[in-house]
C-alpha cells in the first residue's frame, strides 16, 4: 500500500517565495542532499534528513536566477543559470557565486537537466538541446532554434530510456500541444502534436512522464480535474514528421474541476500518481495518492496553509511548498496484494535482519513493566544513538575482531583505548562481551578478568545481556566479579544468586584473603577508632590493607565491648569481613521467593548455620540503635535480614531442626525475637495514644466550611 | 540607596489580607461516562453522565476549551468523532445528536428509532455512523455533508447492542451483546459469526455476562471484555475462543485499541486500567503475543471509558477524573509533558462575587445558590483563624426550569442583579434586599435573540449587561430598574460564526474585550459602538481575560501558561509585557498544569495584577524584578531571620501562595480582603457513590 508519512518541513528560513513558489528542487550528487533555488536570486543545498541546509549561494543583486540549480552528476558540480545566458559552475566549497566559472551563452537557457548517469544537457528556449561539455568548449556557438515561433516550452523532462538520455519537452502554440522527443543514441528528433479529444473546453494545466518499456507515458492533468494518458513511441514508427497522438481518460475527477494554477501531478511509479490540489469535496488543497491501476485514492493528507502547485518528487521525498515553507513528506509504496488489503496476509519479519536481541534496563527503568524491545522503544533508542553509532561501527569491528585472536594484555589495551573514546552503548558492549565469553569457553586458559571487570564498570550490562559471564565466574572461583555483578546486574536468576551464595559460603577463608574485595559495606565492624583510620586512609584499604590484624582488632574490640550480653558468642562475628562484604552483596540481590527458596534447600548444612549466625549477628547490630539500621555505606536493610532469616528457616526447616550446632543458635534467636516482641507491643500502646493527640491537633487545623483567615504574602 | 527605598516599601507592603476561606460551595463534577479522542486534531471529547460534553485540546495543555451544556433526558452512552473532525453522541433517549463545534450548539437530533441506544462507532473511513439499540438493530447512518440519514438496517438480534467495533478495513464489524459477540458483514448486514461468552465467574455461573466492549483488529482478532471481568481474544473467522484473561473480580467495562494494533488498554470497575502489548514471544522471535502488561490505579470507582491515543492511555469514570497517562516509551523527551494529567475541574469559571454586597453566587447543573460571607472584627496575624462575628448565610437557591443545564451565571457588582442562562433561554432577575429579607423580581419579557448566552458579564457600576451568545454576536442591554432596554449589538467578524467564551470589561465601562476559541481577543469601544481593535491571535486558547482600571491595561491568560498585557489606549502590548516576552516565564511557572481562570487587580496599587488557577493564587507586582531560571519561584517562609540585603535581592515579581487548593474562584473584595473558594477532593469523594470494596491483606 502506497503511504504518507509524517510531513516535515526544511527549516522555516524564509525563502524568497513569490506568489509562484520555487524555482526548483533538484537532487545533489549525495542521497538526501538536495538543490533548493528560488524564484529571485538564492539556491539552498539542503540535508532533508537532518531538515538542515548544507550551504547557500545568492547571485549579485540585480542579477536573477532564470533556471534551477542542478547537480553535475560526473563531476559533483553546481550548475545554475543566471539572466538566461550566465551559466555559473561551482563547487560545495565555494563561498562566492561571482567569482566562479562563468560561460555566457549566445542563446537564452530553458532549462538544464541532469540525472546520474550522464553528462547534463541544457534546453534552449529555441528547443535545441546541448550538452554541457560540448557547450563549455566553445559557449559562444550558435545554438538554431527547433521550435516555430510563437511556441513556447511549457514542460520538459529528462529520462534514461534503455541507458540512452532521452528529453521530451511539451510546447504550446495557441491552446495547442506539441510534445518533442530527442533522443541522444541515434539524435533523432521527433515531433507529436498531442490532440485532445471531445473534451475541446479543457485546458491542459499540467505533465508528468513515466518510461514504461516502448512507450513514454505522459500524463496530463486537464482543467476538468481528469487525468488523461497519451502514449509516446520511444522508436518511432515511421519517420513522418508531426504525428497525432490521441489520449485517453485514465483518472476521472482527481481535482476538482477549477481553473487553478495550484493544481498538479506527479508519477511515482507505474501504478501511482501524485496530485495535488483540492479534491471533489473540499476546497482545501490536498496530496493525494492515486493508483491509477485500481483508479482508487490511496491516501491523501490536507495542505490547509495551501501550496504553490508545485510539486517535485525524489527517491521517497515529495517535495512542496507548503505555506511558506518547503515541506518534504516522505512516500513508501510497499507492494500491495490482494490479500494484504483484506487484512488476510501475517506480516513476516525479515529474518535477515535477526541479532542476538540485548535488553536496555537504562531504558526500561522509566517504562515500568513495559516491553523493551518494542519497536517504538527501538526506534528511540535508535535516534539516540545515531549520531555515534555510524563512527562507532568500524571502531568497535575492529575490537571484536582482536577479540577473537589477541592476546589478553593486548585486548585489554585496546578495550581501554576505546572506552575511552567511545561513550559505551550497550549493543556494542554486549557482542564484545559475547565475543570474550565465547572465547573463554573455547580457551580454557583464556580468561581476560580485567577486561571483564572493565566491562562491568561501564554499568550497560545486565545478566541477560551476558548470561555466560557469571556461570564462567562461578567456574572459576572469582568472588571478585561476582561481587560486581551482583551489584551492578538488576536482573540476576534466583539459581545464579543461589549458586554464588552457596560458593560465598563454603570458599575457604583462606583463599578468601588472597583477593581483593569492596568491603565498604561492612563498615560496623570496626569501632570508632577503626573508622577515624580508615577515613583517613581510604587507598589503603582498598588495596593493600591487612585483613587479618582489622579481623583480630575487632575481635578483640567485640569481646571488650560486649562482656556483658547474654549471648556472647554471636557478638562477635561469626565470618571474616571479606565473607561478610560478599554475603551482603547476596542480602543486596533481587530476588522472588518462589524461585529461590528451592534452591536454597541445597546448601550444605554447616552452611546454613553459619548463614544464619551471620544474619543473626546483623540483626543484633541492627538493633543497637533506634532507626535500626547500619552504618556503612549500604549496608543490609532490616527489612532484608529479616526476609532472609525466613526464607533459609522455610527452605531448611528440618535441618535446621537436626544438626545440633543449630539448636543453640536457634534458642537465642527465639529468645531475641521474643524480646523485641514485647518490646514492640509496649510501643504499639504508646503510638495509640500518640494517635489519638495527632487527630486533636488535627482537629484544631481542620477549619470547616467557612472561616476567615489572615494571610501574608511574602 | 535613596533609589532603592521605593522598592524597600513595596516589599513590606505587598500585604496582609483576611482571607474569607469557604467550603460550602457543595459541587460535585459529573462522571465521566465517554471519551473520544481525535488524532488529526489531537483533541479529546468527554461525556458526562449529565449530557454535557466537553472539548480538550490536548496540544494546548490540555485545555477544555468547548462545552456543551447538558440536559436531564440526555444521557450520552456513545460519543464519536466522523468525517474528520465532526462529533457525534448518542444516548438512551434513542437520539444520535451532532454538535456544533463552531457555534458551540447543538446542531441536530435524530431519532434512531430504535429504543435507547447504548453504543455508536464512525467507520474507519468517517463516512458513516453505526449504532447499537436496545431492540437489538444495528443501524447504519450515512453521513453527509449537514446531516446523517438513514441507510439500512443489520439482522436484528434478540438483546440489546452494548458495544461496536469495526474491521479497520470496513467490511465486518463486531457486535457485543448479553452474552455473545456476533460479527456482521458490513455489505449484506447479515450475522456471519456468533460467538457466545462463557458466564462462568471463578467457577460459579453468574446470570448474565455482558460483552461491555469490542475491538475488531485487522488480522481478524476480535478482543471482547465483559461484566465477568475477562479480556478474550477471539478469531472471527472461524468464530473460536484464542485466548482468555481474568482480570478483575468485578465489571472490565471499556476498551480501546491504538492505531498501530500493537497496545490496547481496558477499564475495570475496581478502578483498575490494565494496558496491554503486542510483544515478542522470545526476545528474538517474530512471533507476537498479547501481554497484559501494566496495571495503573488512578481511579478509585468505575472506569466507565478509555481511549488510546498515540503516546497516552486516557481513563475516565465514576470518580469523575479525567486521567491522561503518558506511555513512557512513546515519549521521546521527558519533560513535564509526560507526567501524569489528573483533570477534575472545569477550566470555566463557576463562582461569580458581588463586591458591594459581599455576596457569592455558586452554579450548579440546575440550581444556584446565593451566599452573604460573615464578618469579623478581629485581626490576627499570618496565618491566624479570627473568630466570626457574623457566620455565612445562605441567602437563595433558585432552581431552574426545564430539563436544561445552566451554562453561565452572573451576579451584578452591586448585587441587585442576577442573570442566568440555559441553552435556550435567559434569565434575568432584580435582587431587592430590605432589612434581613431579600425578594427575587425575575424581569420577563426578555428579547426574542436572547436565546442562549455563554457568557454573561454585568458593568462595574451594574446599569449594563453584556451577553455572549453562541452566534457570535455580543449584545448591550442597558438596565433601568425593573426593566431593560437593548442598546446595541456587535455582529459577528463577518464570515465567522465563532462563539464568543469569555468577556471582560473595563471598570469604567468604556471598553469591551470578547475572546472566542482561536481568533485572538477583540476589544469594543462601548461609547461609540464600534469596534476598537483585535490583539493579535496567539496560537494558544485564552484562558482569562480582565481589564486593568484607570490604565485600561488589557490582560490575557493564555492555556500555555504565558499571560500578556495589552494596552488597550494605545494598542499595543505594554513595555512590561515585551520585558516579560523578552525574559521569559520562570520555567516552574510554565509548568503548571491548571489553566489560569480568573484575573482580578488590587483598586489601590495598579501595578499588582491577581490572578489564580486551580491550585495556587499569584499576585504578580510589576514593580519588581522578574524571577528567573535561578530563582526561587515559590517561596512560603516568611523571610524572618534574613538580612534585609538577602530579602532585597531574593524579592521578585510573583507572589505565590499555594494554601488555598483546590480553587475554584478567588477575587479581592477590597484592598485587605480576599475570598477564596476551595473544593477539597474528600467532600466531592464523600458524595460518591461507595467505590467497589477490595479485599486488602489485612483487613
Amino acid at each position: 500500500m502506497a503511504a504518507l508519512e509524517d510531513e516535515f518541513t526544511l527549516s522555516a528560513l524564509a525563502l524568497g517565495t513569490g506568489p509562484d513558489g520555487l524555482l526548483g528542487v533538484e537532487p545533489s550528487d549525495k542521497t538526501d542532499h538536495f538543490l533548493v533555488t528560488d524564484r529571485s536570486r538564492t539556491v539552498v543545498l539542503y540535508k532533508v534528513s537532518d531538515q538542515k541546509p548544507l550551504g547557500s549561494w545568492s547571485v549579485k543583486q540585480g542579477q536573477i536566477i532564470t533556471c534551477p540549480a542542478v547537480c553535475n552528476f560526473q563531476t559533483g558540480e553546481h550548475i545554475v543559470v543566471h539572466d538566461n545566458k550566465v551559466l555559473r559552475i561551482w563547487n560545495n566549497e565555494d563561498v562566492n557565486l561571482d567569482k566562479v566559472f562563468k560561460a555566457t551563452l549566445s542563446a537564452e537557457v530553458h532549462k538544464i537537466h541532469s540525472i546520474q548517469g550522464t553528462e547534463p544537457l541544457v534546453l534552449f528556449r529555441g528547443g535545441a538541446v546541448r550538452g554541457l561539455e560540448a557547450l563549455l568548449a566553445e559557449p559562444q556557438q550558435k545554438i538554431e532554434t527547433v521550435i516555430s515561433d510563437g511556441e513556447v516550452i511549457k514542460w520538459t523532462k529528462f529520462f534514461m530510456v534503455f541507458r540512452h538520455p532521452a528529453l521530451v519537452f511539451i510546447t504550446e502554440k495557441d491552446g495547442n500541444h506539441f510534445a518533442y522527443v530527442q533522443m541522444f543514441n541515434s539524435q533523432n528528433l521527433s515531433k507529436y502534436s498531442l490532440f485532445l479529444g471531445q473534451e475541446e473546453k479543457s485546458v491542459t494545466l499540467n505533465f508528468t512522464a513515466y518510461v514504461d518499456r516502448k512507450f513514454i507515458s505522459l500524463m496530463s492533468l486537464s482543467s476538468d480535474g481528469c487525468v488523461y494518458e497519451t502514449l509516446i513511441p520511444i522508436y518511432p514508427s515511421d519517420t513522418e514528421k508531426n504525428q497525432r497522438l490521441v489520449r485517453s481518460l485514465l483518472l476521472k475527477a482527481a481535482v476538482s474541476g477549477i481553473t487553478r494554477n495550484s493544481v498538479t501531478l506527479t508519477a511515482l511509479d507505474q501504478d501511482h500518481i501524485a496530485v495535488l490540489g483540492p479534491p471533489l469535496s473540499s476546497a482545501k488543497e490536498c496530496l493525494s495518492i492515486w493508483n491509477i491501476k485500481f483508479q482508487t485514492l490511496q491516501t491523501s493528507k490536507e495542505l490547509p496553509q495551501g501550496t504553490s502547485g508545485q510539486l517535485w518528487f525524489y527517491g521517497e521525498n515529495l517535495f512542496m511548498l507548503h505555506g511558506k515553507c518547503l515541506t518534504v513528506v516522505p512516500y513508501k509504496c510497499g507492494v500491495s496484494s490482494l490479500a494484504g488489503a483484506l487484512g488476510k496476509l501475517k506480516h513476516t519479519q525479515d529474518p535477515g535482519t535477526q541479532k542476538p536481541h540485548f535488553v536496555n534496563w537504562e531504558m526500561s527503568q522509566g517504562c515500568g513493566l513495559g516491553s523493551p524491545n518494542s519497536e517504538q522503544s527501538r526506534i528511540l533508542r535508535r535516534k539516540k544513538t545515531e549520531a555515534s553509532l555510524q563512527p562507532e561501527v568500524p571502531a568497535s569491528e575492529q575490537l571484536l575482531s582482536t577479540v577473537k585472536n589477541g592476546s589478553e594484555k593486548y585486548i585489554e589495551v585496546e578495550l581501554r583505548k576505546f572506552l575511552a573514546k567511545w561513550t559505551p552503548d550497550f549493543h556494542t558492549i554486549g557482542d564484545i562481551i559475547t565475543g570474550l565469553l565465547g572465547r573463554c569457553k573455547a580457551e580454557p586458559s583464556f580468561y581476560p578478568r580485567n577486561c571483564l571487570m572493565q566491562l562491568i564498570q561501564t554499568h550497560v550490562l545486565s545478566y541477560s545481556l551476558c548470561p555466560g559471564l557469571m556461570d564462567t565466574a562461578l567456574e572459576r572461583k572469582d568472588v571478585q566479579m561476582l561481587q560486581l555483578c551482583l551489584q551492578q546486574f538488576p536482573d540476576i536468576p534466583e539459581t545464579v544468586t543461589c549458586a554464588c551464595l552457596k560458593m560465598f559460603l563454603s570458599i575457604g577463608d583462606d583463599s578468601l584473603q588472597g583477593m581483593s574485595i569492596n568491603v565498604e559495606s561492612v563498615f560496623y565492624y570496626s569501632n570508632t577508632e577503626q573508622d577515624e583510620k580508615m577515613k583517613e586512609q581510604p587507598e589503603i584499604l582498598q588495596n593493600g590493607f591487612n585483613p587479618e590484624e582489622n579481623n583480630c582488632s575487632n575481635c578483640k574490640q567485640d569481646l571488650n565491648e560486649k562482656p556483658q550480653d547474654s549471648t556472647e558468642e554471636t557478638a562477635l562475628c561469626p565470618v571474616i569481613p571479606k565473607r561478610a562484604a560478599l554475603l551482603n552483596g547476596i542480602l543486596h540481590s533481587a530476588y522472588s521467593e518462589t524461585f529461590l527458596l528451592p534452591h536454597l534447600k541445597d546448601i550444605p548444612a554447616q552452611d546454613i548455620t553459619l548463614f544464619l549466625q551471620y544474619l543473626y549477628f546483623l540483626y543484633l547490630k541492627c538493633s543497637e540503635n533506634a532507626a535500626m539500621t547500619l552504618p556503612g555505606i549500604r549496608p543490609p536493610t532490616l527489612s532484608q535480614i529479616m526476609d532472609w532469616i525466613c526464607l533459609i528457616l522455610d527452605a531448611n526447616f528440618t535441618v535446621v531442626l537436626m544438626i545440633p550446632e543449630a539448636k543453640r543458635l536457634l534458642i537465642n534467636l527465639y529468645k531475641f525475637v521474643k524480646s523485641q516482641i514485647s518490646v514492640y507491643s509496649e510501643l504499639n500502646k504508646i503510638e495509640v495514644s500518640f494517635r489519638e493527640l495527632q487527630k486533636l491537633n488535627q482537629e484544631k487545623n481542620n477549619r470547616g466550611l467557612y472561616s476567615i483567615e489572615v494571610l501574608e504574602l511574602f | 540607596m535613596r533609589l532603592l527605598l521605593p522598592w524597600v516599601l513595596n516589599i513590606e507592603g505587598m500585604g496582609e489580607f483576611k482571607v474569607h476561606r469557604v467550603r460550602f460551595f457543595n459541587y460535585v463534577p459529573p462522571g465521566i461516562r465517554c471519551v473520544a479522542y481525535n488524532n488529526q486534531s489531537n483533541r479529546l471529547a468527554v461525556s458526562r453522565t449529565d449530557g454535557t460534553v466537553e472539548i480538550y485540546n490536548l496540544s494546548a495543555n490540555y485545555f477544555q476549551e468547548k462545552f456543551f451544556p447538558g440536559h436531564e433526558s440526555r444521557s450520552t452512552e456513545a460519543l464519536c468523532w466522523a468525517e474528520g473532525q465532526r462529533l457525534f453522541s448518542a444516548g438512551l433517549n434513542g437520539e444520535i445528536l451532532e454538535y456544533d463545534l463552531q457555534a458551540l450548539d447543538i446542531k441536530y437530533s435524530m431519532d434512531a428509532f430504535g429504543g435507547p441506544i447504548w453504543s455508536m462507532i464512525a467507520s474507519p473511513s468517517g463516512s458513516h455512523l453505526l449504532v447499537g439499540c436496545e431492540d437489538g438493530s444495528v443501524k447504519l447512518f450515512q453521513i453527509t455533508p449537514d446531516k446523517i440519514q438513514f441507510e439500512r438496517n443489520f439482522d436484528r438480534q434478540k438483546s440489546r447492542i452494548l458495544s461496536l467495533s469495526w474491521h479497520p478495513c470496513g467490511t465486518h464489524i463486531a457486535a457485543g451483546s448479553i452474552d455473545y459477540i456476533s460479527v456482521f458483514d458490513v455489505k449484506s448486514g447479515s450475522a456471519i459469526q456468533k460467538m457466545i461468552v462463557d458466564r462462568q465467574y471463578m467457577g460459579v455461573s453468574k446470570r448474565k455476562c455482558i460483552v461491555w466492549g469490542v475491538a475488531f483488529l485487522s488480522d481478524g482478532t476480535v478482543i471482547s471484555v465483559d461484566s465477568a471481568g475477562k479480556v478474550q481474544f477471539w478469531d472471527s473467522a472461524s468464530g473460536t475462543l484464542v485466548k482468555s484473561h481474568l482480570i478483575a473480580n468485578a465489571d472490565v467495562q471499556s476498551i480501546a485499541v491504538a492505531d498501530q494494533e500493537d497496545s490496547f488498554v481496558v477499564g475495570t470497575a475496581e478502578g483498575t486500567v490494565f494496558h496491554f502489548q503486542l510483544v515478542s514471544v522470545t526476545s528474538n522471535s517474530t512471533e507476537k503475543q498479547w501481554v497484559r502488561t501494566k496495571p495503573f490505579q488512578h481511579h478509585t470507582h468505575d472506569v466507565r471509558t478509555v481511549a488510546h491515543s498515540p503516546t497516552a492511555l486516557i481513563s475516565g469514570g465514576t470518580d469523575t477524573h479525567l486521567v491522561i497517562r503518558p506511555l513512557m516509551e512513546k515519549v521521546e523527551v521527558k519533560n513535564y509533558d509526560a507526567a501524569l494529567r489528573k483533570i477534575t475541574f472545569p477550566h470555566r469559571r463557576l463562582v461569580s462575587c458581588s463586591k458591594k454586597r459581599q455576596l457569592l453566587l455558586f452554579q450548579f447543573a440546575h440550581h444556584l445558590e446565593l451566599w452573604r460571607l460573615g464578618s469579623t472584627v478581629a485581626t490576627g496575624k499570618n496565618g491566624d483563624i479570627l473568630p466570626l462575628s457574623k457566620n455565612a448565610d445562605h441567602l437563595l437557591h433558585l432552581k431552574t426550569k426545564g430539563p436544561e443545564n445552566i451554562i453561565c451565571s452572573s451576579i451584578s457588582p452591586c448585587g441587585s442583579w442576577l442573570a442566568y442562562s440555559t441553552a435556550s433561554r435567559v434569565f434575568l432577575y432584580r435582587l431587592n434586599y430590605e432589612h434581613d429579607n431579600i425578594s427575587l423580581q425575575r424581569i420577563s419579557k426578555m428579547p426574542a435573540f436572547l436565546r442562549s448566552a455563554l457568557q454573561i458579564l454585568f458593568s462595574e457600576d451594574s446599569t449594563k449587561l453584556f451577553v455572549a451568545s453562541n452566534q457570535g454576536s455580543l449584545h448591550i442591554i442597558r438596565l433601568l430598574e425593573g426593566s431593560f432596554k437593548h442598546l446595541h449589538t456587535f455582529q459577528p467578524q463577518s464570515g465567522t460564526v465563532e462563539a464568543m467564551c469569555l468577556l471582560a470589561v473595563s471598570p469604567d465601562g468604556n471598553w469591551l474585550a470578547a475572546s472566542g476559541n482561536s481568533a485572538g481577543v477583540h476589544v469594543y469601544n462601548v461609547k461609540h459602538l464600534k469596534l476598537h481593535c483585535t490583539v493579535p491571535a496567539y496560537n494558544f486558547p485564552v484562558t482569562a481575560l480582565a481589564i486593568a482600571p484607570n490604565t485600561n491595561n488589557l490582560v490575557i491568560a493564555h492555556s500555555d501558561q504565558q499571560v500578556f498585557e495589552y494596552s488597550i489606549p494605545e494598542k499595543q502590548y505594554t513595555e512590561w509585557s515585551r520585558n516579560v516576552q523578552k525574559q521569559g516565564f520562570h520555567h516552574l511557572w510554565l509548568q503548571r498544569d491548571t489553566p489560569i481562570t480568573h484575573i482580578s487587580f488590587h483598586p489601590k496599587r495598579p501595578t499588582h495584577i491577581l490572578l489564580h488557577d486551580a491550585y495556587m493564587f499569584c499576585i504578580i507586582d510589576k514593580s519588581l524584578p522578574l524571577p528567573n531560571d535561578k530563582t526561587v519561584l515559590y517561596n512560603p517562609l516568611p523571610p524572618t531571620n534574613e538580612s534585609d540585603v538577602f530579602r532585597r535581592r531574593t524579592a521578585h515579581a510573583f507572589k505565590i501562595s499555594k494554601i488555598y487548593k483546590p480553587l475554584l474562584f478567588m477575587d479581592l473584595l477590597d484592598e485587605r480582603t480576599l475570598v477564596a473558594v476551595e473544593r477539597p477532593l474528600d467532600d466531592i469523594i464523600a458524595q460518591l457513590p461507595p467505590p467497589i470494596k477490595k479485599k486488602k491483606f489485612g483487613t
